[in-house]
């Protein structure tokens, strides 16, 4: 009995652990050691160079820059959805008509999250597309097209929304909302139902108008959703690979441009990689990712750390 | 996660909440006037969802010259036409591409998550917990991380470019999440029914095939869901392991990489209603999927984030 366990335990886990040993954990670890050296595409054979990558990557202009564009998405990004998701759930939620009892919804409001849901469904090229054509630098797109309607552009120079170097990061950030409130707005509304009806009544014997419950209330026990959802949207702006590959200029190649003015990691990284066949340059990028990203996370736990409330 | 209390909630019945005193007057006012402004603003960003989406499937049945000239205005005629061409220019053999690979992808996850998430979660054996991390940690790391060297493992076992080597990654990729999800859930189940089977002399693998995984239904569906949307969705993973290796090897494009594929080659060659017909087509199935499984997708969706 007891070996026939073991046996059956074996049998189980061995083909789960060999691929995933295979094809994640083995190439994680390799990318290390191949990030030291100077390894060249196709070839076969590389050096050991030790920390050279590293320090050629800390004065790479393009990547240093990359950086930055990455850290400007990690601010804006989770601050801008999460505040319109929950902008947006607190007006489904508690908007309705006021009856006892707090949170009470609007009319409708499974057909709007049924709605604002639906982008999240949709692949990130589909959108590529979708935006190439609303961001279009002539009266052809509908973005320039409705402000041209409406007198706010002229009609001979159309804003080239993904070719100016102060718009195409708020242009790209804009998809990513327009992709994303939808999907935290559910969850968010997910977490308001939960908080239990009799909170809301004692607030409300004891004289507290809507916004002090929600502000008091609601927002307080939402906290670690709010903070779960910061973690993930801090994971999209590090990667931002589909969409700046394929949106803006190429810079050779998988987009960033114009001038690199929206590089970010992840395509700076795949052009080193796929286009100039550096390799090892590239996997020393890889493990920078990989430190910022884990950077990040313990920050934004750490920041936002509250005491955490059961109900 | 609260579950008992979360129950019991809903079941409150409507009477006793409305005995709650309300001092009707000013709260009347203040509903009002946030219901108007509430419905606005709800309005509102849903028509700048459904917009864009409809505009973008309507450019389909323009001209070239349409859709350049100005974003408003009705196609001059109605012709399905479009569809075949975009279907005949790639987008079918894309879409085709990406149901091979998800048949298999999508039930091997779920059968190989479940195999090691439920001898992880039911059985006690020296490194379970080892493992169990293990598994889950591989959550953590950005894929950029291993993206040159997972190239040239692929390469040396020479599937680049061909559907096992996609799906096998597939796979291995959307272990983490499901070995993490389905641990949890295997938890959850009785112990009862495992030892009446057990007693009733049913093997191991028996107990697991007839009597664990059917009743782990619920939360099967809820990964598989995501497993499908994430699978479906995947674009880095096939942009660097499905590039034709030689002038010979035909093209295995899968639908996100067709897409961007197709929207460079018709930028040049000025064919833009094929590209908004083949997006149109890409669509179709998600907005199929997605009203009919609502709620479970966006149950599957999210239940994903809050674990």
């Amino acid at each position: 009995m007891r070996k026939g366990q073991y046996r059956f335990v074996a049998g189980f886990l061995f083909v789960p652990v060999a691929l995933y040993v295979i094809f994640v954990i083995w190439p994680y670890i390799q990318t290390f050691g191949y990030s030291l050296t100077n390894w060249k595409g196709q070839s076969q054979t590389f050096d050991f160079v030790g920390l050279d990558n590293y320090r050629t990557l800390f004065q790479d202009d393009v990547f240093l820059e990359a950086i930055w564009h990455n850290i400007l998405f990690l601010i804006f990004i989770p601050v801008i959805t999460i505040l319109l998701a929950l902008f947006f759930a607190f007006m489904l939620n508690a908007g309705g008509r006021s009856r006892a009892g707090g949170v009470q919804g609007v009319a409708g409001s499974k057909f709007y999250k049924i709605v604002y849901f639906f982008p999240q469904v949709l692949s990130l090229a589909i959108l590529a597309v979708l935006f190439n054509a609303v961001y279009r630098s002539d009266g052809g797109g509908l973005l320039n097209g409705f402000l041209i309607k409406i007198g706010l552009v002229d009609a001979d120079s159309p804003v080239e929304w993904l070719n100016e170097p102060r718009m195409v990061l708020w242009a790209l950030m804009l998809v990513v909302v327009w992709h994303g409130v939808g999907f935290y707005l559910v969850l968010f509304s997910a977490a308001m139902q939960s908080v239990p009806r009799d909170i809301y009544e004692a607030a409300l014997i004891d004289g507290a108008s809507r916004n002090q419950s929600f502000f008091r209330i609601t927002l307080p026990l939402l906290w670690d959703t709010v903070q779960t959802a910061w973690v993930y949207l801090g994971i999209v702006a590090m990667d931002m690979f589909v969409l700046v590959s394929s949106m803006t200029q190429n810079m050779g190649a998988y987009g960033g441009g114009p001038d690199h003015h929206s590089d970010v990691m992840s395509t700076v990284m795949m052009r080193n990689f796929l286009y100039y066949g550096k390799s090892g340059y590239a996997c020393a990028m890889g493990v920078v990712m990989l430190l910022l990203t884990l950077v990040l996370s313990v920050v934004t736990l750490r920041a936002t750390r509250r005491e955490r409330i059961e109900f | 996660m609260s579950a008992p209390i979360k129950e019991t909630t809903p079941a409150r019945p409507e009477g006793a909440v409305a005995k709650v005193p309300v001092r009707a007057g000013d709260r009347r006012g203040e509903g009002v006037v946030l219901n108007v402004f509430s419905h606005g603003f709800l309005a509102l960003w849903a028509l700048l969802i459904v917009l864009p989406l409809l505009w973008l499937v309507l450019s389909a049945f323009k001209s070239d010259a349409q859709i350049g000239g100005s974003a408003f205005g009705w196609p001059e005629h109605w012709s399905l036409g479009v569809f075949s061409r975009a279907w005949g220019k790639g987008i079918g053999d894309y879409f085709l591409n990406t149901v091979i690979v998800l048949v298999f992808s999508v039930p091997l996850t779920m059968l190989f998550g479940s195999m090691a998430a439920y001898v992880l979660a039911r059985y006690r054996f020296w490194g379970n917990r080892l493992l169990y991390y293990f598994f889950v940690a591989g959550a953590m790391f950005p894929v950029f991380l291993a993206l040159v060297p997972l190239f040239f493992m692929v390469k040396r076992l020479d599937m680049l470019n061909t559907y096992q080597g996609l799906i096998l990654v597939y796979v291995a990729y959307s272990m983490p999440f499901t070995v993490f999800f389905m641990h949890a859930f295997f938890r959850t189940l009785p112990t009862a029914v495992f030892e009446a089977a057990v007693l009733d002399g049913a093997s191991h693998t028996r107990t697991f095939f007839q009597v664990m995984l059917p009743m782990a239904k619920p939360g099967l569906i809820s990964v598989g869901i995501f497993n499908t949307l994430g699978q479906w969705n995947q674009f880095i993973l096939p942009t660097v392991l499905m590039q034709p290796q030689s002038g010979s090897d035909p093209e295995r494009y899968v639908l996100t990489q067709g897409l961007i594929q197709l929207q460079q080659q018709q930028g040049y060659a000025s064919d833009l209603p094929v590209l908004f017909a083949g997006v149109t087509i890409a669509m179709i199935p998600m907005l199929v999927v997605y009203l009919s499984f609502q709620r479970q997708v966006q149950a599957g969706l999210t239940s994903a984030t809050l674990k």
